[in-house]
Order: structure tokens, then C-alpha cells, then sequence
């Protein structure tokens, strides 16, 4: 990457946030995959114990959906899917292969980190309701009970498709765009970097 | 708790081999609970407390003679008392010990996360090793009886344990050796078994129960609780003993092909990123352009 970093990228409130879902969901992530199987238990030892990590897993899950609505009232507008991220997700196999030139310009947000957005914002809340069911299961009715085994069953359906996004969302910050991490960090892109990945976000912040 | 000289044959929630995965000892253990002949003195419920060295906790009221309405987490064995009907306008009052079933195939433990928080020992007893629990409450989902009790307090989940330290030492369980009339049996499977198809004949033969038989649900690999009852084709009637109990198909489903499917599609997308790194590498900004 060359260039200062003139361009800000995400306020401070903006940063605290996705760092705040990024703790609480890593937290539920390696406890859940703990529960998951049993050849990752040992996550749950070493994250202080089985008994530890069962009883922080919901709490932590509750802090990440509280942060995601918080998110969402910020990030919703700019989240909205449009008509020029239907041309993106055509062109989507360019951009895979990294053929940036003939993928349509887009807004502060591409069309995939859109789609992990909302995924993860309605994966968000698949799992928290049927973690209450999993949570306090001494609460369904026994004439209900075949709740609690599909409540178990979409939980980690949930969990499987926020995974899928969650390594592809690592991976494309920390590998494929670099300068995606100083930018959730410290707030600032270079020029070059918001022309390459959000041209029509830097043509709206900087009228050029 | 404690597994004497028992040898364990599965494990909840264990990575790798189980060491005496497919033994079996000389016998399945089983318990045979004659409802016909039960009186509902509750003497198997006060034994079951003394040997687990629990107090006598607070009981529930509720119009019947039933203790209390359910199991609790210090209260593993409970006669239910029940009001019948049958078609014919007879009446009749049921009594029913409730208690752990010890499925072959125990739903509790393919549920369990935790390691070793469970085990079943191969002379087919199902215990729970409060050591390992770690209080997620999934057995409870597991169970197609409705058995396991949690104690909110120690996050802990209890049931009967066939008082396996007893049976482990050469003894019958404690509820066996209270009860009064014979109704509670115990021995070998085949042996109690054999007993139950003779006292469910007699039934048949003998009394106006022409529908008497044996409950030992095939849908769960069996039970190493049995029971005669005098309507084998209304166990409901008992107080929720469930016609043809399985493993919940969702638990199933998750613990068998889900598990396959999601570490395969979790290892393939981290091996997919590090191939399209490998091919395609990282993005690059324009450079120079004002």
C-alpha cells in the first residue's frame, strides 16, 4: 500500500464497535466450537474450563446481538443492497480472481461485505433465539419438547453459515485488500486504496 | 459417581478410541418393574434418598399421592399416580415408578458435549460423572423420557445411576431391596426378560389384563428398566411413558451427518483461502493516479 493515510475509513464509534462484535463473536465462536466437537473440547480448558465457557457463551452471545443492533442503526443505510451491487455480484467471479478493473465501482461497502453484513446480522438473531431455548430449556413445556432438539439443530445450522462468512471475511481483510486492518484499527485509508476497492464512495467523499 | 470395577464401554463427547468400546461383561444388568403387583408405598423413593445420602426434600401437593409432579435433581425415583379410565368405564389406579431408563442407545449421552461427563459400562448402566458435567443441559434434550434434572445452583445435571456403586460392589440397587411386594426385580437381562414374558402371560391367562405385556422399547436399543404393564398398548396412560421412544431424529441428525458435513465444509473453506491466496495473492491499489 503507498500513500498517507488521508481518507477516514471508520470513525472511532465505528471501529469500538466492529471490534466489540469481533470479541464477543471470536468468544462464542471458540466456545461454541468447543460444544461443537469433542476433538476442539479443548478450547473450552483452555479458555478457563467446560463449566467456565458453558455459562459465559450466552452472555457473550447476548453482548454480540446487543452490539449488532447498535451496528445496524449505524451501518443500515450504507448496508442497503442496490441495483449496481446486482451488476457487482455478476462481475463477483472478476473480483474473485482479482480483476478489479472490470468490476462495476462501488459504494462504501461492495456488494460482498454487504451480504456478510446481513448475514451475520440474521444469523445473529437465528442464534440467539434458539439459544433461549437452549439456554433455559426447563422453560419448554414437555407437550413442546420437540422444540428444544430443532432449536439445538438450527443453532448450529446458524452457526455453520456464520462460520463460512466469518473465514471468508478474515481471510479477504487480513490477505486478499491490505490496508483493511489499519483501517478498522486506526480509522485512515491512502487515496489509492478508496479509488481501487470504493471508487464511488471516494468520488462522493472527496467530490473527485 | 463412582464406577467401582465397572468397565466403561462409551463416553460422551470423547475424541478417539474409547478403551472397551464393543466389551460387554458376562450379563446386561436389568431392572424389572412389575406395575401390577406395585402398591405405591413409596419405600423404593425413601431408600433411593437414604443411599444417595440426600435430605428428604420439599414436596408438591397436587390433588394425587404423588410426591411431587416430577423428578428433581436429589429425587431420582418417583412412583406416579395416575387416574384411568379404559373404554369399557372400569376404572383403574395406576402406579408407576419413574425413574432413568438406561437405554442401550442412550439419547443423554449421544447428546453430551463434555468428555466423560457421561459413560455407559458395559453391563449397560447409564451414569453421569457430575466431575465432567459441564451444565448445557443437552442430555435433557437427548432424553426421550424426560429424565435428567438440573440443579440451577451447582450447574450440574442428576439422574438414577442403577446405583451403579452398588451393583459395581455386588449389590442390588437400593429401590430393589426396599420394596416389599417383588414388584422390583433385578438380575440379568435375558433373566428378566424371561421373567417379565411369564408374569405378562399370567396376566393375559389368568386376569381380565388381556392386553398385559412388557415394555422394552426397540426404538432406543432396548431398556435396562423394564416394565410389565397391564395395557402394553396404552403406556401413556402411566403417566407419559412414551409408545415408541427414539433418540430425537434432530439429535441425531446433528450429531451424525451435520458434525461430518460442517468440519468438512469448515476445513475446506480454510484450505479454499489458503488456495485462492496461493493462485490469486493479495488485491493491488492503482498507483500514480491523480
Amino acid at each position: 500500500m503507498t500513500g498517507d493515510l488521508t481518507v477516514q475509513r471508520y470513525t472511532y464509534h465505528e471501529r469500538i464497535m466492529h471490534w466489540l462484535t469481533a470479541l464477543t463473536y471470536s468468544y462464542c465462536l471458540s466456545t461454541g466450537l468447543a460444544f461443537y466437537s469433542p476433538h476442539l473440547f479443548w478450547i473450552a480448558l483452555v479458555l478457563g474450563g467446560g463449566p467456565t465457557s458453558r455459562f459465559w457463551h450466552p452472555f457473550s452471545g447476548v453482548a454480540f446481538l446487543i452490539v449488532a443492533f447498535w451496528m445496524h442503526a449505524v451501518w443500515h443505510r450504507d448496508m442497503a443492497i442496490t441495483d449496481s451491487d446486482k451488476r457487482w455480484l455478476d462481475e463477483v467471479q472478476n473480483y474473485v480472481t482479482n480483476r478489479d478493473d472490470l468490476v462495476p465501482p462501488q459504494d462504501r461497502f461492495n456488494a460482498g461485505q454487504k451480504l456478510f453484513y446481513w448475514l451475520m446480522y440474521y444469523g445473529a438473531v437465528a442464534l440467539l433465539i434458539t439459544g433461549l431455548v437452549m439456554w433455559f430449556p426447563e422453560y419448554v413445556p414437555r407437550s413442546a419438547a420437540w422444540i428444544r432438539p430443532l432449536a439445538v439443530l438450527l443453532h448450529v445450522c446458524a452457526a455453520l453459515v456464520t462460520i463460512g462468512g466469518f473465514i471468508i471475511h478474515v481471510y479477504m481483510s487480513v490477505f486478499t485488500v491490505p490496508g483493511s486492518v489499519t483501517a478498522m484499527l486506526f480509522g485512515y485509508v491512502s487515496p489509492a486504496w478508496a479509488r481501487t476497492h470504493h471508487r464511488k464512495w471516494y468520488a462522493r467523499m472527496t467530490g473527485q | 459417581m463412582s464406577n467401582g470395577p465397572l468397565q466403561i464401554k462409551a463416553i460422551s463427547g470423547h475424541a478417539g478410541t474409547v478403551p472397551g468400546k464393543n466389551t460387554s461383561s458376562d450379563y446386561d444388568v436389568c431392572k424389572l418393574i412389575d406395575v401390577t403387583t406395585c402398591i405405591g408405598c413409596k419405600a423404593c423413593e425413601v431408600a433411593c434418598l437414604e443411599w444417595n445420602g440426600y435430605p428428604f426434600r420439599e414436596t408438591v401437593f397436587d390433588n394425587t399421592y404423588q410426591t411431587m409432579p416430577d423428578l428433581a435433581w436429589n429425587y431420582y425415583n418417583l412412583i406416579r399416580f395416575n387416574e384411568h379410565t379404559a373404554e369399557d368405564g372400569t376404572f383403574s389406579w395406576l402406579m408407576r415408578k419413574d425413574q432413568c431408563m438406561h437405554c442401550a442407545d442412550p439419547g443423554c449421552l449421544r447428546a453430551c458435549p463434555a468428555d466423560g461427563a457421561i459413560v455407559q459400562y458395559s453391563n449397560g448402566i447409564v451414569d453421569f460423572q457430575q466431575d465432567n458435567c459441564i451444565g448445557c443441559q443437552y442430555c435433557v434434550t437427548g432424553c426421550p423420557f424426560n429424565i435428567p434434572k438440573f440443579n440451577s445452583v451447582t450447574k450440574k445435571v442428576h439422574k438414577c445411576t442403577l446405583c451403579s456403586d452398588r451393583v459395581g460392589a455386588g449389590l442390588e440397587p437400593a429401590c430393589i431391596k426396599a420394596c416389599p411386594t417383588g414388584c422390583l426385580h433385578f438380575g440379568s437381562k435375558d433373566d428378566m426378560k424371561e421373567l417379565a414374558e411369564i408374569r405378562a402371560k399370567q396376566l393375559r391367562e389368568h386376569t381380565s389384563h388381556t392386553k398385559a405385556g412388557v415394555y422394552d422399547p426397540p426404538g432406543v436399543g432396548g431398556t435396562h428398566v423394564m416394565y410389565v404393564l397391564h395395557d402394553i398398548t396404552n403406556p401413556e396412560a402411566y403417566g407419559g411413558l412414551p409408545k415408541d421412544p427414539h433418540v430425537p431424529l434432530m439429535v441425531r441428525i446433528w450429531k451424525g451427518p451435520l458434525k461430518w458435513l460442517g468440519n468438512f465444509a469448515i476445513v475446506a473453506g480454510i484450505v479454499g483461502a489458503a488456495a485462492h491466496y496461493v493462485r490469486f495473492g493479495p488485491k493491488e491499489v492503482e498507483e500514480g493516479k491523480k
